[in-house]
């Protein structure tokens, strides 16, 4: 590693921040004057590089892991993902390091399906943890089996050991190309709780796919109001989470499953459950936020599947709803993916929003989904959904771009504070 | 109560881009319009069922289309027959490639279509995506039902579709790729079967469309439609928004 890479780097670093932006810059530069600067500093990482990906989730898990492991007595460098990855990365190395050092065990990195394999071919991960594949803004990446392809990819390019989802078929079935040096391990959910977990194809009724037989590493084997119920190396453990819905619940099961392979199984797991029991959702994913001491839960929701499971499991028939649709690039220009929700099982929507307000209202009507308001300007929409009755507690569900509006519309107002 | 049947063609393999939409368009609509529905889904392997009033048929993936091609030419010639009979038919994307010749792939292998459309495909450089509007000329003779429309929808396909001499398109590009993102034309249309790239869903958007077919179907079956008024305003202010959307 190059000494004067760093001070470049960090000389970048601090300029750019004295005018106030560009955090990828000092990334640009250091990529241009040392390509393998990245690598180096990666690759001297004890406990190496540890990857998620997957169409859902992966801000929450990739959250949860980190946690997990500093639980542990790890210190984790992590990242999210942004659309310049590996300069974003560099850039928050240089902003992380001590001098010359870098004084990390393992990093965490959430990787987009969109970046994951040129990443994976300049830095080989000795982890992944795989999540799902499901129809997400098909107008970036093509078709569903695309997808299940990159992230084969990745875990093709994975040294030590892969961590998969048994319930996704496509997921499972990556088992398969692995040459066998790396260790395979399953995370998944007990039959019972199949309900919870429609995929795409059982939208419309139809059978569902067989799954894999083999017997999860971590099993999310039951919860309710107030517990959740994982089988961890096949004894039973409970405990209470702050986090909410079925799907982010079951991303733990994959959480532990990769914390385990990390460490050996040399882990702690009460303590392990007692950090996923304090942690708290990501940025705008599931946040509740208190106004007034009234609760407003934003509920991200960016393709059909993910739709489709908040409503399974985070709605509630006591809140107003109100559905916010923007089709920015990083929502997705194309609407078809709102008639593969069913959203017949909505008592009634308060205010239908964002650009897209009219597709969302239109789609509600095909469904006999009563609402009350549609109105496409998001700032005038929030006004009337948080004045429609003052009482009762509010759901968002939105897109990205919809949720940072929503966002900082309700930073702005008086006494928010944050309850989760 | 008059009824029209409604066949889905191979909705599992082949309804990746909300095609579901299209038939709830159609069954809710008929509904509004006075009529009970029954839906036929028509799945690889089983009795093809010529009793259908619509057929409709969405796109898939490449590993979907595999699954339902000897089936769809099993039962081309059904399908031939009810095309010259007149029964409307709307083909999205794969199905509407399937509905041609043949899909000529990059190995440049051919894969046989059904030839309703006297037209090919062969797998383009890069995909065509994106908003779509397109002018159609659907000559409705119903006077509720415009004549000249604009269809608004979004299209995402890598096959480039051409048309020979004697097959008349669906509609003008406005703005967009269409068939092939050269000659100006989109999809086809052959007796009452529509072919289309337009996925989005179609009809939810463009009610006119949904109406001529269970207009075409009515028409068939009981020699005469008689149109409900239905609101249309969320549909219409949709349109409007999409049109003003970037590409």
């Amino acid at each position: 590693m190059k000494k004067t890479t760093i001070i470049l780097g960090k000389l970048v670093r601090a300029a750019s921040r004295l005018r106030g932006g560009g955090s990828a810059l000092p990334g640009l530069v250091v990529e241009k004057v040392d390509p393998s600067f990245l690598s180096e500093v990666l690759s001297r990482l004890p406990f190496g590089v540890a990857v998620v990906s997957g169409t859902n989730g992966k801000t929450t898990t990739t959250k949860m892991v980190t946690e997990l492991l500093e639980s542990q007595g790890l210190r984790v460098f992590t990242n999210r993902t942004g659309s310049n990855f590996t300069r974003g990365v560099i850039s928050a190395i240089l902003g992380e390091m001590r001098g010359f050092k870098f004084n990390f065990d393992i990093a965490v990195l959430e990787l987009d399906e969109a970046h994951a394999v040129r990443f994976v071919k300049q830095i080989k991960p000795k982890y992944a943890l795989l999540l799902n594949v499901f129809r997400d803004q098909l107008d970036r990446f093509g078709e569903i089996d695309k997808t299940a392809k990159l992230l084969t990819e990745v875990a093709k390019n994975t040294t030590s050991a892969v961590i998969l989802n048994k319930e996704d078929p496509l997921i499972a079935a990556i088992a398969c190309s692995l040459p066998r040096a790396v260790k395979v391990k399953f995370f998944g959910y007990s039959q019972k709780l199949s309900k919870y977990f429609p995929n795409d194809d059982e939208l419309l009724g139809k059978a569902k796919l067989k799954k894999s037989v083999v017997k999860p590493e971590v099993e999310l084997t039951d919860f309710n109001d107030q517990k959740v119920f994982y089988s961890i190396e096949h004894k039973s453990y409970s405990t209470s989470m702050k986090i909410t819905g079925a799907h982010n619940l079951f991303n733990a099961a994959g959480a532990l499953a990769l914390t385990q392979a990390i460490l050996s199984k040399k882990t702690d797991i009460e303590k392990l459950l007692k950090t996923l029991s304090q942690m708290q959702a990501a940025f705008g994913r599931g946040e509740v936020l208190l106004i007034d001491g009234k609760k407003i839960e934003l509920i991200l929701v960016k393709n059909p599947s993910g739709f489709r499971l908040s409503l399974l499991s985070q709605y509630s028939r006591d809140a107003d709803t109100m559905i916010a649709i923007n089709d920015q690039y990083a929502d997705g220009r194309d609407m078809s993916w709102l008639w593969d929700v069913d959203f017949s099982k909505l008592k009634s929507v308060e205010v239908v929003t964002g650009i897209r307000a009219y597709d969302m209202a239109l789609r509600l009507k095909y469904d006999d989904v009563e609402f009350t308001d549609v109105e496409t300007d998001v700032n005038k929409a929030l006004g009337k959904f948080l004045s429609h009755d003052p009482n009762k507690p509010k759901q968002i569900f939105c897109t990205y771009t919809a949720m940072l509006q929503i966002r900082k519309l309700l930073s702005k107002l008086d006494k928010v504070e944050r309850a989760l | 109560m008059k009824t029209l049947k409604i066949m889905c063609l191979y909705p599992n393999e082949m309804n990746i881009y909300g095609d579901h939409g299209n038939l709830l368009a159609l069954q809710k609509r008929a509904e509004w319009h006075g009529f009970d529905t029954e839906y036929i889904q028509h799945e690889p392997n089983k009795k093809f069922d010529t009793s259908a009033d619509i057929i409709i048929g969405g796109g898939g993936q490449d590993s979907g289309q595999d699954k339902i091609q000897a089936d769809l030419l099993k039962n081309g010639a059904a399908l031939h027959k009810l095309a010259a009979a007149g029964t409307p038919m709307l083909m999205i994307c794969g199905l509407y490639q399937l509905f041609g010749h043949y899909f000529e792939t990059h190995a440049g292998h051919h894969i046989d279509g059904i030839g309703i459309f006297d037209a090919w495909t062969k797998a383009g450089p890069t995909r065509l995506i994106g908003n779509i509007i397109i002018e159609a000329v659907i000559a409705s003779e119903s006077e509720a039902i415009p004549n000249k429309i604009e269809i608004i929808g979004y299209e995402n396909h890598s096959g480039l579709t051409y048309l020979n001499k004697a097959q008349k398109a669906f509609g003008k590009v406005v703005k967009g790729a269409g068939n092939n993102g050269s000659d100006g034309t989109e999809g086809a249309r052959t007796n009452n079967v529509f072919g289309s790239y337009l996925h989005g869903p179609i009809l939810p958007k463009n009610p006119a469309l949904a109406d001529e077919l269970i207009r075409l179907a009515a028409i068939k079956k009981f020699g005469s439609f008689e149109p409900k008024e239905i609101d249309d305003t969320l549909a219409t202010k949709a349109r409007d928004i999409a049109t003003t959307r970037p590409r």
